[in-house]
């Protein structure tokens, strides 16, 4: 099946003109034609552009100009701006709206001859855990469970468009963006290796905002060295982003085979939730027992301050979302709804454009914002926020990496943890420490749960290290040997 | 520091979005319970800690004052709402 090749497969196979871009980009179509109106993982399919990328691919492998991604297909979170391809955020108020304009982490694809099959769902404007908050319906988990076939299982979010495309083998990759775990909690949910960077390593460029200063763009994939060669392209120095780091961008692809050997891998003891079961933290010790195994030294380390992250997460977030999402007025672009002065027009565009996780965290941040509760709730935050940077600054003066759980649950099904917030915040509990202070982490499939249920296991490096995260998660894939599929992809 | 459906009401008219009367108290009730969660950031020392701004460890970059880019009024013009001519057209602001 041509649905089931890696992208460095497919990328050889092409070179060798075993088969042509265009009947890799039908294969994926005809998978998404089949699937998507159960899986609901794309809001918008570009079918006819695809084809015409992939005749472009071919063109381009004829003359012997392959590159990067030539002829790859790929989903692209509908949080990326794509030039003259409508993108919502999965959002009401943007339902109309077609940008003039190409992200940068998009364009980079583009450059490198990817072709792009469509635009993944996602939780309303990234916010959420299970992509149940989508104006547009929600995403089947392509997994399910051993004993219970009937359950519909979320694939997590907010990437979760993204992440049930690239697990049913509907693309061969996507991007997705993380703000406090939206692509590593998914890949852990669908089986897949999701990759969040440093800060600053992606261009935050033509990405429809939620909270700036923890936003990140990152590819999945179903290999590391995949995702290797996604984020190899993804990245770079954008001068249209004030925060993009302006540094040479590594060879990804070459550090997933550099091993352990020698690396000193750190064990954080606080990573350890009350009620998480027993088998994901066996899987962890197993995880442990892989690196000591390749020659890694194990070291115990402490994060004091990472029962504080989701609290932190959920101030600093939200207030930078209420900064953000000021911009949905009706007014230049988007849904309006008339009022009878131009105020009335605004409370009434944005109570029918926003849904209610939008609504309830635009509504935190301003309040958290506002003239007499800013010390109290946003600027200790932000202090506390300083004091986490610093537990991983210090774990850094010992360790190369840290491996950690991805989440403390495997896929849940539609429904759950639905009737109180906090209890679905309770997902990016792992994640959202490396959001806060920047550094970047990836999730790697490393077992099943009791249910046949994939479960992922999150390696943490150093800012700007990606290549010794890559190596590690590398490891871990060789070692886990990961090879389960899910019951709903293409050509099963 | 509990939220009563009066302050609830100012919230949302510093948001601007359109809350109806019967739903101040669902609402009050379930900020109530994020912001009580949060609460647990008081147990956290910060004397002397200097806040945490952003994600990137670098200084802001400068650039000079000057136009790079521009001159797409047609482009962003396409998803008005409502326009007149090569304006966005609005409701009434002044009467």
């Amino acid at each position: 099946m041509l649905t089931d090749l890696t992208i460095a497969e497919a990328r050889d196979a092409l070179k060798a003109k075993q088969f042509t871009a265009l009947e890799l980009t039908e294969a994926h179509l005809g998978g998404i034609e089949s699937l998507n109106p159960r899986l609901n993982a794309f809001l918008t399919v570009t079918a006819d552009q695809a084809r015409e990328q992939a005749k472009a691919a071919d063109a381009a492998i004829a003359r012997g100009e392959m590159r990067a991604l030539t002829g790859i297909p790929l989903a692209i979170k509908d949080l990326f701006c794509t030039k003259g391809v409508r993108t919502t955020a999965a959002s009401m108020i943007l339902s109309p709206f077609v940008p003039p304009y190409e992200s940068t982490v998009t364009a980079n694809l583009l450059r490198d001859g990817a072709v792009f099959v469509g635009k993944t769902n996602l939780d309303e404007f990234a916010m959420g855990s299970s992509n149940m908050s989508s104006a547009f319906g929600p995403v089947e988990n392509p997994w399910k469970r051993r004993q219970d076939q009937n359950a519909v299982l979320v694939p997590g979010g907010s990437s979760g468009g993204s992440a049930a495309a690239v697990s049913a083998r509907l693309a061969m990759g996507a991007t997705g963006t993380d703000t406090g775990g939206s692509i590593r909690q998914p890949a852990s949910f669908c089986g897949l290796v999701g990759v969040k960077p440093s800060y600053g390593r992606c261009s935050r460029w033509g990405v429809v905002a939620f909270a700036s200063s923890l936003d990140h763009p990152g590819p999945f994939a179903r290999t590391v060295q995949d995702s290797a060669i996604l984020l190899g392209s993804m990245a770079s120095h954008d001068p249209k982003d004030s925060t993009s780091a302006d540094r040479p961008v590594p060879d990804y692809e070459a550090a997933c085979r550099r091993g352990v050997k020698g690396l000193r891998i750190g064990v954080p003891r606080e990573y350890r939730a009350d009620g998480m079961p027993a088998e994901i933290d066996a899987l962890w010790q197993q995880g442990v027992q892989w690196l000591r195994d390749a020659g890694a030294e194990i070291v115990d380390v402490s994060l004091p301050h990472t029962k504080y992250g989701l609290a932190t997460y959920y101030i600093v977030a939200p207030a930078e979302a209420s900064s953000n999402l000021a911009r949905y007025d009706g007014v230049r672009f988007g849904q309006r709804q008339d009022g009878g002065d131009l105020t009335e027009m605004y409370g009434n565009t944005r109570a029918a454009g926003f849904g209610a996780e939008v609504r309830r965290r635009i509504m935190i941040g301003t309040y958290v914002l506002s003239a007499g509760y800013y010390d109290a709730y946003y600027l200790r935050a932000q202090k506390v926020r300083a004091l986490i940077l610093r537990d991983f600054n210090d774990a850094f003066q010992k360790v190369d990496a840290l491996i950690t759980p991805t989440t403390p649950s495997a896929a849940f099904a539609q429904g759950e943890k639905m009737d109180d917030p906090v209890q679905m915040y309770l997902n990016d509990l792992f994640t959202v420490g490396a959001n806060l202070a920047g550094v970047p982490a990836t999730s790697v499939p490393a077992g099943l749960d009791s249910n046949g249920l994939p479960l992922g296991l999150q390696i943490i490096g150093k800012p700007f290290d990606e290549e010794t995260v890559f190596a590690v998660s590398a490891e871990i894939e060789r070692a886990a040997g990961f090879s389960a599929l899910p019951q709903i992809r293409a050509g099963a | 520091m509990a939220l009563d459906p009066t302050t609830i009401r100012r919230i949302a008219t510093l948001s601007r979005i359109r809350v109806e009367d019967d739903q101040l108290a669902p609402l009050a009730q379930e900020l109530n319970g994020i912001l009580g969660w949060i609460e647990q950031l008081n147990e956290v020392y910060v004397d002397g800690v200097e806040p945490l701004t952003g994600g990137a460890q670098m200084a802001m970059k400068m650039r000079d004052d000057a136009v790079t880019d521009g001159g797409y009024a047609e482009d962003i013009l396409a998803n008005a709402p409502d326009r007149n001519g090569a304006f966005f057209a609005v409701p009434k602001v002044v009467e």
